[in-house]
């Protein structure tokens, strides 16, 4: 009898200990983490050994030919980046004084309008500006320039850059004038300074860090530009991204692909750990306390304001106009034929999407890739969130190995697309045949952006609710389901939609993964834009123009969802 | 009916109680009453099933809740920031509880819009049914987080400084109501708070916890009439703790004169004195304490109520830094030496 009590004491503590162990932080978190770490592991971590040591042979380092390519690309990747990045301040300072310091009629609209581009698909941004000079009065604009093509080539670059990026610049630096008010400037005035010094010793020491930061990010954006750079430029223009990308498929030598992607990698990671530690000495208050906007006043302010509204919708207008516009005129022949063309309108290009034409670039209807892409970006909405949820959980919490966790998850968000797509190729070889790797390269893409809209809004549910909950009766899986889940169901939203954006206009690494029975949108518009024509470019547009669209949707849900500033850059 | 026995639980490798035994019975409110940070919210999560002691059970009817689960407890709970659901209007939010037992027969919400009607009634909230629980001011919201709480009938009531965060007249009367309540469900409850007009307003028992443990744990008017530790009674605001050091057997020296009083203390060892004005609030004339007359010379007056609250410094040694609080209906003039009556009471 004793005997038996003694044993169901023990068994008792054994099965309270077991529980505990079960509820206890670290056995939960270790769960969480489990799936987020083993996909990165194998689908991140793993490759990017295989790249690591390919790269640590010595004839890639030995080799002159390697070393000059690689030269040569580097200096490039600089210069480009660094003359987009000083362009996209000449035209990002001063919008984002318009829109800190001044009210006018559309400014929300206008706003949102230079924000469009930034979650633009680059084929999208590319075909845009290519259709930009497609048109006769552009073309003869041209000529009296004198450009050659290579130059006018490496313009368009360096202005879909500033298109692209203008708006880091506006937010970054317009939220930290916006929130210097004007009476720190008005005391600075008060006490004798001029407008002049009132800047160069109140103004600009306290704007330093965001200007720091929105330029690192900028170049940090433009130096990895891949998609713009190829399909404008073409291979002429080998930035270490392209040159990656022509090293893994065109010219193959994997050995200086690996040593150009580690050198892309090196650079990345130095701008992202400076962006981090300048981005941290912007002060983080998100919604100004007071509005520090109004109406323009003097003469002098009244030019400013209609100028660079007048330019700024201009600039991100027109290329957004002139692509579905494009989508639907003729003007060239379909296949370069002499004969009579009926120019103008027309809703070929459309039609032909849906046609299986033999000698067609694709054995299926171009259309097929849509429900492609589509397809692959369901899987990645759903793969992306399976994984994010419990990274995201743990992160809302953090504990130390949180902290320590938490770069890694985001090394994803440095590495370039081009380079995933490189070290899929050196660790799966022929498996990547197999559809499937396309949504996972596209998640590993999202994820990263996913755990950051998920974290906040997770991290703001108080675990005070939660409790409540529990002692009202809510077993664990009715407590997600009545307090997480509705709190949780516009961030989820927003993340799914943020994922689905991505995987549609992803282009880098689906470019180096893809095969031909399996096209995305992204890649049937960069081989119909590769391929002469008119019919082939004018079902580019099409195509563009429908993916345009899409994305648009998708980020007009985003901004309505978006949750406290959450996935915020 | 909760038996709690022996809890131990430390924070960050720092021991936070180091061992808590107490027990509630049917229909009787007891009162948690410590500084912030004294493990208090713990043992009510404890309690809860939201945290885990490292050793020790806790039991309720005398069977042990260490395999409990929270939602299986059966226990309310309710924040010093009223966790009101921000998603659920203010009728889901009372019948959140309600709908979690009644989830295996549907076909309830009769009967549980009958109850939250009855609850809302019960806190004086009738027409708030469908009101965003974001729109209520501070006291309603708390109003009804406990409506939220009663609502499924718990066993046990528990609230974690349900009022800290109110202001005061409004602190009154809710805590005026609450009692009522708690009276008319005859449910149990235990009271965690840092403010001992709370403490005293509403608790049948008031257990004072300090350093892990409770140090004492008797009814108001007891700990009123003899908080026995000078801790208590600087806690609790009772009467005026000085200091003062043994001169002789039955004499002790303190910055306002000599008072005879034995504490069983060897000569010159130092003491704390509980001082309390004749006639102190709880009464006169009761055997144990000694009554002396001390003098003292004013330093601040101040209006409060219906009398002047003055205070005092010693005569004796002026650079003591000791000050007493007295209360008289005229009001002396700062700088004046006056005598005043009180008991003395030896502390630990």
């Amino acid at each position: 009898m004793r005997n038996n009590l003694l044993n169901y004491g023990d068994t008792k503590t054994w099965r309270i200990k077991f529980l505990r162990i079960l509820v206890s932080p670290w056995f939960s978190r270790l769960f969480l983490w489990l799936a987020p770490l083993l996909f990165l592991s194998i689908f991140f971590f793993y490759p990017l050994t295989k790249i690591l040591t390919l790269t640590f042979d010595l004839e890639t380092f030995t080799d002159p030919n390697n070393l000059r390519i690689t030269q040569h690309a580097t200096r490039f990747t600089f210069y480009q980046a660094t003359l987009s990045t000083i362009l996209t301040f000449a035209l990002g300072l001063p919008s984002a004084i318009l829109f800190s310091r001044f009210d006018f009629h559309g400014k929300s609209l206008l706003r949102a309008l230079t924000a469009v581009p930034f979650m633009l698909p680059t084929v999208v941004v590319a075909a845009a500006f290519n259709s930009l000079f497609s048109y006769k009065v552009t073309g003869s604009m041209l000529q009296v320039f004198n450009l050659q093509p290579s130059t006018l080539n490496f313009l368009l670059i360096l202005t879909a850059h500033v298109f692209y990026n203008t708006t880091i610049v506006i937010r970054i630096v317009g939220n930290a004038l916006s929130q210097l008010g004007p009476r720190i400037e008005a005391s600075a005035r008060i006490l004798g300074a001029d407008t002049f010094r009132t800047w160069r010793h109140i103004t600009l020491p306290l704007l330093r860090p965001s200007l720091l930061a929105a330029a690192l990010l900028v170049f940090m954006f433009d130096f990895t530009s891949f998609g713009v750079i190829l399909l404008l430029g073409g291979s002429n223009f080998a930035t270490l991204e392209v040159e990656i990308y022509i090293r893994a498929l065109q010219l193959p030598n994997l050995n200086l692909a690996a040593f150009l992607s580690v050198i892309q990698l090196i650079f990345t990671l130095i701008f992202s750990i400076l962006y981090t530690r300048t981005i941290n000495q912007v002060q983080t208050q998100t919604a100004p306390r007071f509005s520090t906007a109004r109406p323009p006043k003097t003469i002098k302010e009244k030019i400013f304001v209609a100028t660079l509204t007048l330019l700024l919708s201009s600039f991100f207008f027109l290329p957004l106009v002139s692509l579905p516009v494009r989508s639907l005129t003729r003007l060239e022949p379909d296949r370069g034929q002499r004969d009579q063309v009926q120019y103008g309108f027309t809703t070929d290009y459309y039609e032909e999407l849906f046609i299986n034409r033999r000698g067609s670039l694709f054995y299926v209807p171009p259309v097929q890739a849509a429900v492609n892409s589509l397809g692959f970006a369901g899987i990645t909405v759903l793969l992306s969130l399976a994984l994010g949820y419990p990274a995201a959980y743990a992160l809302a919490k953090p504990t130390r190995l949180e902290k320590f966790l938490d770069p890694f998850l985001m090394l994803p968000l440095g590495a370039s697309t081009v380079m995933m797509g490189l070290g899929f190729i050196l660790s799966f070889g022929r498996l990547i045949a197999s559809p499937f790797f396309i949504p996972i390269a596209h998640t590993l893409i999202a994820l990263p952006f996913v755990i950051r809209t998920l974290q906040p809004a997770l991290a703001s549910i108080p675990e005070r609710l939660r409790q409540a909950a529990s002692t009202l009766g809510a077993s664990p899986f009715r407590v997600w389901q009545t307090v997480d889940f509705p709190i949780l169901s516009r961030a989820t939203l927003s993340a799914a939609t943020f994922a689905f954006t991505v995987s549609l206009g992803e282009f880098g690494a689906t470019l180096l993964i893809t095969r031909p029975e399996y096209p995305t949108i992204p890649i049937t518009i960069s081989r119909f834009l590769s391929q002469p024509g008119g019919l082939n470019y004018g079902q580019a547009m099409a195509m563009a123009t429908l993916l345009m669209l899409l994305t648009t949707l998708s980020i007009l849900l985003i901004e309505k969802l978006r949750f406290n500033n959450a996935g915020e850059f | 009916m909760l038996e709690v026995r022996n809890l131990i639980k430390s924070y960050e490798g720092k021991p936070l109680l180091r061992d808590i035994s107490f027990s509630v019975s049917q229909g009787e409110t007891i009162c948690l009453l410590g500084a912030s940070g004294s493990g208090k919210s713990t043992i009510l999560k404890m309690i809860a099933g939201l945290e885990f002691p490292e050793s020790g059970d806790i039991l309720f009817n005398n069977i042990d809740l260490a395999q409990t689960p929270p939602h299986l407890r059966d226990f309310g709970l309710v924040f010093q920031d009223y966790g009101l659901f921000p998603h659920l209007n203010v009728f889901d939010n009372v019948a959140f509880g309600l709908r979690m037992q009644r989830i295996k027969h549907k076909g309830h919400e009769g009967e549980i819009a009958r109850r939250v009607h009855e609850m809302m009634e019960l806190v004086n909230l009738t027409s708030f049914e469908s009101r965003n629980v974001t729109d209520l001011s501070g006291g309603e919201q708390q109003r009804v987080a406990l409506a939220r709480a009663l609502a499924p009938q718990p066993q046990l009531l528990m609230f974690d400084e349900p009022l800290g965060a109110l202001d005061r007249s409004l602190k009154e009367d809710l805590l005026n109501e609450l009692r009522g309540i708690l009276r008319q469900t005859n449910i149990p409850a235990i009271y965690v708070t840092h403010d001992q007009e709370e403490a005293f307003a509403i608790a049948d028992r008031i257990l004072v916890l300090h350093d892990g443990i409770i140090i004492r744990d008797a009814a108001p008017h007891e700990i009123w009439k003899d908080p026995q530790s000078a801790f208590v009674a600087k806690l609790l605001g009772i009467g005026n703790v000085v200091e003062g050091e043994v001169i002789a057997k039955n004499k002790i020296k303190t910055a306002f004169g000599i008072l005879s009083l034995d504490c069983v203390k060897n000569v010159g060892e130092n003491i704390q004195l509980l001082v309390q004005q004749i006639p102190s609030p709880a009464g006169e004339g009761r055997g144990g304490e000694v009554i002396e007359e001390i003098q003292l010379t004013v330093e601040d007056v101040f209006f409060k109520q219906d009398q002047f609250q003055v205070k005092g410094r010693g005569v004796v040694l002026s650079e003591s830094k000791d000050g007493l609080l007295i209360h008289m209906k005229d009001a002396p003039r700062v700088g004046d030496v006056i005598r005043v009556k009180v008991q003395v009471k030896c502390l630990v």
